[in-house]
């Protein structure tokens, strides 16, 4: 397999954490031994941030104000669109405010636990200890937490934690966070730090001698191309989750910044881990566009379920209570509906296998509300997850309070990105990329509340500590408009463009990404199989092809152009599929979301194989045709011993 | 069902816009108004016809990207953004009429698509809280009694689609700033700012081509995050505090 699938590369390693240390004072010997850069020569180094997310606002929010100038880019029309808006539950930090034996060490322990062993003992551990500073920084910015009647912070538990230890407002947590990280950032535009890019997209990334020195953009109003340079360049562009055209990512969020800096020559690490979440409201038709995340947090009162017998239609009221069958309560009696998301999903997909699934097409469970709305009251129910039950009620049509929800999973988040240091460094010096466009911190499996812990950690606090060391050497030497990479760079993105619009094939680029994504949902979703990645492998190509000669792409490139946009896009995510089955094929073990049926336990469960596939899969990019080159960075576990995940 | 649909279309701000008129047949009602403008898209690109440009983003009513004039009514019949709505609010035969927001403060980019950057102006003369990173205290060091938390939540949930503005006969934004005003003034954290912020803000809003507020309260009754007109009495107080304290820095 591997002469045809993919070449071996020599194997990579993080050089930037202090492994000489014990773990809990890597970080503040790191930030100790990095290199400074004096706040008279930060005004004269230009920093380019893409992406206006919790780790792209507050990077940039948090560079301006130390001194350095930075250019920021994205493409909707407001910083505060980035996709962090939508997450719902909450965000977790190690305060222990509960007293219930929480500590940077257990939540530390918890991730890496959760992650299936597949991330980075020093990356999580610093996640773990920058955890609570972001709290104290959120709310000194007057982000409105969830507070208790003493006036202090209320908290809530998520999936894979025995503690409570989730901080929330309300189910609109992310859009506190997002609003809080935007408002610091308008703030330095005001004071002069932030110059602002807005619908403005990066297409390519510009290399010079070896350092990440710009990016090439589109004016997505007019249709300019340009070059921006600078003295490093950040990539806080968030995950790659529509490449299954159906996940509950905004409709924009895409692969290309960090698909492009990956052709460049940036390791993309496990791609093929991505984050199924349990909890989704189902599909209802072949129109459908997007899909609805309802929060992990339901999950604190809600009990799933589906009828003892196969093919039961009967209303959800009239199931009695000794034919229903709360299948995580009984398979995992310890944390029962509160396992972790890998497990919760895969369960619903095997109950549905089995013929008893629940609502159209069989692809449906219940998460029933009927035993919290008696034991607490429809108000208390209300108070906690109200606009949750109404957007429930707006997209179905149904009554959550009175029949409960029906429920499926859906892609949700990508744990794979580019690879990176512990200083969040890619392998392009000068290239350092943050929040969910980084692989570093979830391992396999993502915990809940982690996204945005991990986001606001890598802007506020890791990146602007470890950016310095590199930025010691800046300023860098000018590049002139006419540098021969600029001039290659914005000859390769305008030729793309005029492709695009020359082809006038008989196909929309939408029918393309649909296709494309239920292939990937087919075959590198919730099960994945020899058989059937190799069956997508030998399928992406020829879309691919069909793609690139058949694809009609309205309008002209001068002009505001939609969808000119997506077909970009769609490009990238095609070429990205392929990179993701060939991962997801080599691995031939299972570790969190990623499950291959042929590497289970008796009891179904997913079955690691650490003797051969301890580390993380970096790899190169090659042209087309040619295999891609696989980097392995071993993972070592000094403190949390390696073990079978048991949440039972 | 069927529907008549009358779009405005707008090639770019130099082009004079036009309604024009497109048949829809099988839009099901279990289908999100986006997604009926996705199926309507599909065909005309196929057609060889240029698609109706619209923003929209995350689709589950938070980002506050999609924003139209469905009937004369911001985000449509129901409270709710314009992705929340569902086609089960139509009936078969319908015609439905969608603009963009139109407001001297929300050009034309496109069709349905409008440069909302004003918001980002006011919120940079002075909607934050001026705490860089780093210099936090402990976040237990200042209780927050939980009935300004809250209020202050629901002033923080407005989501920057400006349907109130659009709503507004006036033009105005005095929601928006108000919300902000609200949010950051009932909070401890946000005291020390507040008379500098609210006048900032007000300048910033009065310097956009937006027009003023005369209490009519079209703006709350289209929010869909039912932001309360009680925000913009507390704005009124607070500039009129600031204003009288003539406490306001210059810059």
């Amino acid at each position: 397999m591997a002469l045809e699938l993919f070449l071996d590369g020599d194997p990579i390693a993080d050089t930037k954490a202090p492994t000489d240390v014990p773990i809990g004072e890597r970080w503040s010997e790191r930030k100790f031994r990095g290199k400074l850069v004096n706040p008279a020569n930060r005004r004269k180094m230009t920093v380019i941030i893409v992406g206006t997310g919790l780790a792209g606002g507050a990077a940039a929010a948090t560079l301006a104000e130390a001194g350095y100038h930075v250019k920021s880019f994205w493409f909707q029309d407001s910083p505060r669109r980035a996709h962090s808006i939508a997450a719902q539950g909450g965000i977790n930090a190690a305060k222990n405010y509960r007293n219930d034996g929480d500590s940077v060490h257990r939540l530390f322990y918890d991730t890496v636990k959760g992650g299936d062993f597949r991330s980075r003992e020093n990356n999580v551990h610093r996640l773990a200890e920058v955890s609570t500073q972001i709290i104290d920084q959120c709310v000194a910015q007057g982000v409105p937490f969830a507070r208790e009647y003493g006036g202090l912070l209320d908290n809530r538990s998520f999936g894979g934690a025995q503690v409570s230890r989730t901080f929330y407002a309300r189910g609109q947590t992310g859009q506190q966070l997002l609003i809080g990280a935007y408002q610091a950032f308008e703030r330095q535009v005001a004071a002069g730090g932030i110059e602002t890019h807005s619908r403005t997209e990066m297409l390519d990334l510009v290399v010079v001698d070896g350092k990440a020195r710009g990016i090439v953009v589109r004016d997505l109003v007019t249709g300019e191309v340009s070059t921006h340079i600078g003295d490093a360049v950040v990539l806080g562009t968030g995950g790659y989750s529509n490449v299954y055209y159906l996940s509950t990512n905004a409709k924009g969020s895409n692969t290309t910044a960090i698909w492009r800096a990956h052709k460049r020559g940036a390791y993309f690490a496990n791609p093929c881990y991505t984050q199924i979440h349990p909890t989704c409201i189902p599909v209802s038709g072949d129109y459908q566009s997007k899909l609805t995340l309802m929060s992990e947090s339901l999950r604190n009162d809600g009990r799933v379920w589906v009828p003892k017998e196969r093919g039961d239609t009967r209303a959800p009221q009239d199931i009695p209570e000794d034919e229903r069958d709360y299948y995580l309560e009984r398979k995992y009696p310890a944390f029962g509906n509160l396992v972790p998301r890998d497990i919760a999903s895969r369960q619903a997909k095997n109950v549905c296998d089995e013929g008893r699934g629940v609502g159209p097409g069989g692809l449906g469970v219940y998460l029933d509300f009927a035993d919290a709305i008696e034991r607490l009251g429809r108000k208390t129910v209300e108070a906690k997850y109200g606009n949750l039950f109404d957007m429930y009620a707006r997209i179905t049509g149904e009554d959550p309070y009175a029949s409960g929800m029906r429920i499926y999973p859906a892609v949700h988040y990508t744990m794979g990105g580019l690879w990176v240091d512990y200083d969040l460094q890619s392998t392009i010096p000068g290239l350092f990329v943050i929040g969910e466009a980084n692989f570093s911190d979830h391992g396999a499996n993502r915990l809940g509340a982690s996204a945005l812990m991990q986001g606001l950690s890598d802007g506020y606090f890791v990146l602007p500590n470890t950016i310095t060391d590199y930025l010691s050497a800046a300023p860098f030497e000018k590049v002139p408009a006419d540098h021969p990479a600029i001039v290659e760079a914005e000859a390769g993105v305008k030729a793309q463009v005029e492709k695009f619009l020359s082809i006038n094939g008989t196909r929309t680029v939408a029918s393309f990404h649909r296709e494309l994504g239920r292939l990937v949902w087919d075959y590198c979703g919730m099960e994945r199989t020899a058989e059937g990645l190799r069956k997508a492998l030998d399928r992406i190509p020829e879309i691919r092809k069909e793609f690139w000669t058949n694809v009609k792409v309205a309008g002209d490139a001068h002009t505001f152009n939609q969808n000119l946009e997506h077909a970009a896009r769609v490009a990238d995510f095609i070429e990205l599929a392929e990179l993701m089955c060939i991962d997801a094929l080599h691995r031939e073990e299972s570790c969190g979301g990623h499950f291959r049926a042929e590497s289970q336990t008796p009891e179904g469960e997913a079955l690691r194989n650490d003797e051969e596939f301890a580390y993380v899969a970096a790899w190169g990019w090659t042209p087309e045709g040619e295999p891609p080159v696989l980097h392995k960075e071993a993972l070592e576990y000094e403190y949390v011993h390696l073990a079978q995940r048991s949440y039972k | 069902m069927k529907l008549t649909l009358r779009v405005w279309r707008q090639p770019s701000p130099q082009v004079k816009g036009k309604m024009a008129n497109y048949h829809l047949t099988d839009v099901s009602e279990d289908m999100s108004f986006l997604e009926m403008l996705d199926v309507l898209n599909e065909q005309l690109i196929l057609d060889g016809e240029d698609p109706i440009a619209f923003d929209h983003d995350c689709r589950e009513g938070i980002c506050g990207s999609c924003g139209l004039m469905i009937n004369g009514i911001a985000h449509g019949p129901e409270q709710t953004t314009t992705c929340q709505l569902h086609m089960r609010s139509f009936s078969d035969g319908d015609t439905i009429d969608i603009e963009p927001w139109r407001s001297g403060g929300f050009p034309v980019v496109k069709d349905l698509v409008v440069d909302r950057s004003a918001f980002d102006r006011i919120i940079s003369a002075g909607g934050f809280i001026s705490a860089p990173t780093g210099t936090a205290p402990d976040a237990h060091a200042t209780p927050v009694p939980k009935v300004d938390a809250d209020a202050a939540f629901d002033a923080a949930t407005c989501i920057g689609c400006g349907a109130c503005v659009a709503a507004c006969p006036n033009g105005s934004a005095m929601l928006f700033t108000a919300a902000k005003v609200t949010h950051l003034g009932l909070l401890p954290q946000g005291q020390p700012e507040r008379d500098a912020r609210v006048v900032r803000m007000v300048a910033q809003q009065d310097a956009e081509d937006f027009g003023g507020c005369t209490n009519i309260g079209e703006c709350s009754a289209v929010c869909p995050k039912g932001i309360s007109m009680e925000t913009i009495s507390r704005l009124n107080h607070d500039l009129l505090g600031a204003l009288r304290a003539n406490a306001v820095p210059t810059s």
